[in-house]
């Protein structure tokens, strides 16, 4: 169970807003993490607290495949991105660092900044805690799911060396 | 029930007869590829997390330095040195400012029926040439040089029915922008777009991949096209011989069907912030720019630069306007050189900068700043893209961009083609 406070984004957030290009090169996550949504709010990393959650539109994490941007989303201590819908490569990079990415459509509308969601991430299910809505989320493949429980895809593959 | 070409692909890598949408499959790899724009993170993957000894085959795991090159600043001259190190200890293919990761690829590596994974979102340029190629990121990039395995769904197929000539003044970059205007930022998310009709036989190879590259602004998985004789040619004047052509069968399954007339089609434009924010020139009313550049995986190869320096001969650009042309490659760039191109674009007041992502991606050449405009054969046109949250970029034709780089104002190029 993870709990925490919701920031609010718009449809077609891509990773260039996540993280600018200028900043990819920096030799670790820990030096960009503090650029993390420069381009829409220059105070977000300063602002956004260990537990929260990221709560997107339709499309979101469009363009480049930087793992950066779900690195610095990480980084930061965000628990889970919930989204309308993903772009792909962000959304396997997310599950591929153990960043829980949810797909729900109904909370995007019924949720407000700042509210508080509570999210069970195994069962699918969030709760606002402060409107009391519960909302379902769209169930991932067993596949996934499986990256993601261990993990990550690393941690994945060396639990599936070790077992096998 | 038959398959797509992008299906049979995906068949073919998995040691199946049948694959369908929907399907989890683990792929075999025939190429994989990474730039220096993720690289150093790859390799700390790599040698901390995965404890990986070797890469799983020497000649399939490229490596491409084509971002930030030549290095602007001491941190990514250490980025730069540690991609050439790893490459060395492990003796893979190394390539730095040779030119963009995509161009080298198709020029030295790509041929139809292969399956490719990079780290790169524009990895999906390859279907140009009937070989199936999807950006990831640096996790799934870093196990797939360890193993040469991927797990990847089979994706649902659109097809893009092209009947028709394009008209004087339009170009394939013209009808993508088109395509991905009408379908939207997600209208092709998770899928595969796959171009066909009796128009394809007619678009060139380098037509072809731009179509294709700017498949994942429409978030496919990758675009792709059937290849005929002239991809054929292609490879085999490149000294590649072996290949698989696929093509799609005729009961394939298809979600959606679309048809568009090139004939139809009028120069486009990508305004901001926007990929899929899509109007004819003729309606953009008056734009001034201070930038326009010319390059990019989509749009930089010899096709372009002939367009552009036909716009640009015995003519100046107009004042106070920069224009940056960074051909795709090295290659293109002796091209260039020896048709007389570069001394058009010098004489007519542009720069010319080495082969590399340059402007198109905003990390290091022709950033621009707070309030400024730039018109850009490149790939994206997001907020901050290019330089400052405040600037704005759009998306044209090499066309559209030379010759609004002679008025200094986003301007149709039907006007001056006439």
């Amino acid at each position: 169970m993870m709990k925490g406070k919701v920031w609010k984004f718009g449809n077609d957030v891509d990773t260039d807003q996540i993280l600018p290009s200028q900043y990819l090169l920096l030799p670790t996550v820990e030096e960009m993490k503090q650029y993390t949504f420069e381009p829409l709010d220059k105070e977000f990393a300063a602002k956004i607290a260990r537990g929260d959650i990221i709560l997107g539109g339709e499309n979101f994490g469009s363009g480049s495949s930087r793992e950066q941007a779900p690195l610095v989303l990480k980084a930061l201590g965000v628990s889970a991105v919930i989204a309308k819908s993903f772009a792909r490569i962000f959304f396997r990079n997310a599950i591929n660092i153990g960043l829980p990415v949810l797909i729900c459509k109904e909370v995007y509308e019924r949720t407000q900044p700042q509210d508080t969601l509570e999210i069970d991430v195994q069962e699918g299910n969030i709760h606002n805690r402060k409107t009391g809505e519960q909302f379902k989320t769209t169930k991932l493949p067993a596949h996934v799911m499986k990256i993601l429980d261990a993990g990550g895809l690393i941690e994945f593959l060396n639990k599936s060396k070790g077992a096998s | 029930m038959g398959m797509t070409i992008g299906e049979k692909i995906l068949a073919r890598a998995c040691g199946r007869d049948v694959v369908r949408p929907g399907e989890i499959i683990n792929a075999r790899v025939d190429l994989c590829m990474a730039n220096d724009a993720t690289t150093h993170l790859n390799i700390d993957i790599f040698e901390k997390q995965l404890q990986g000894e070797g890469v799983f085959d020497t000649e399939k795991v490229i490596f491409i330095v084509d971002h930030n090159v030549p290095a602007e600043s001491i941190k990514t001259a250490e980025v730069h040195k540690k991609m050439r190190n790893f490459a060395k200890k492990h003796d893979v293919p190394f390539y730095e400012g040779t030119g963009v990761c995509h161009q080298i690829m198709i020029e030295d590596y790509i041929v139809p029926g292969q399956l490719i994974i990079a780290a790169d979102s524009h990895t999906c340029s390859y279907g140009g040439l009937g070989a199936f190629g999807t950006g990831v990121g640096c996790t799934d990039f870093t196990s797939v040089m360890h193993s040469g395995e991927i797990w990847l769904m089979v994706p649902e197929t659109l097809k893009f029915v092209l009947e028709g000539d394009f008209t004087q003044g339009v170009y394939a970059r013209d009808l993508i922008l088109k395509i991905i205007g009408d379908i939207g930022a997600n209208g092709a998310t998770y899928k595969i777009m796959e171009f066909a009709g009796a128009a394809v036989k007619n678009l060139t190879m380098g037509d072809r991949v731009v179509l294709c590259n700017m498949a994942v602004e429409a978030g496919a998985k990758t675009g792709i096209i059937e290849p005929d004789e002239r991809i054929v040619e292609y490879v085999k004047s490149r000294g590649r011989y072996e290949m698989q052509l696929f093509k799609s069968d005729e009961d394939a399954v298809y979600e959606e069907i679309y048809k568009y007339s090139l004939t139809d089609i009028e120069p486009m434009l990508a305004i901001p912030h926007n990929v899929d924010n899509v109007i004819p020139v003729r309606e953009i009313g008056e734009v001034k720019i201070n930038q326009a550049f010319i390059g990019s995986c989509n749009n930089g190869r010899i096709e372009e630069l002939r367009v552009a320096s036909q716009i640009l001969q015995g003519k100046k650009i107009a004042p106070y306007v920069k224009l940056l042309i960074a051909p795709a490659s090295q290659e293109v760039y002796l091209q260039a050189l020896e048709e007389g191109l570069i001394t058009i674009f010098a004489e007519s007041g542009a720069m010319v900068l080495n082969a590399n992502c340059s402007v198109c991606w905003g990390g290091c050449q022709g950033v621009i700043g707070e309030g400024e405009i730039l018109i850009s054969t490149g790939t994206r046109n997001f907020k901050g893209r290019a330089g400052h949250p405040k600037s704005k970029v759009y998306l044209a034709s090499a066309a559209t961009v030379a010759v609004s780089a002679l008025t200094g104002k986003i301007t149709d190029p039907r006007e001056a083609m006439r």
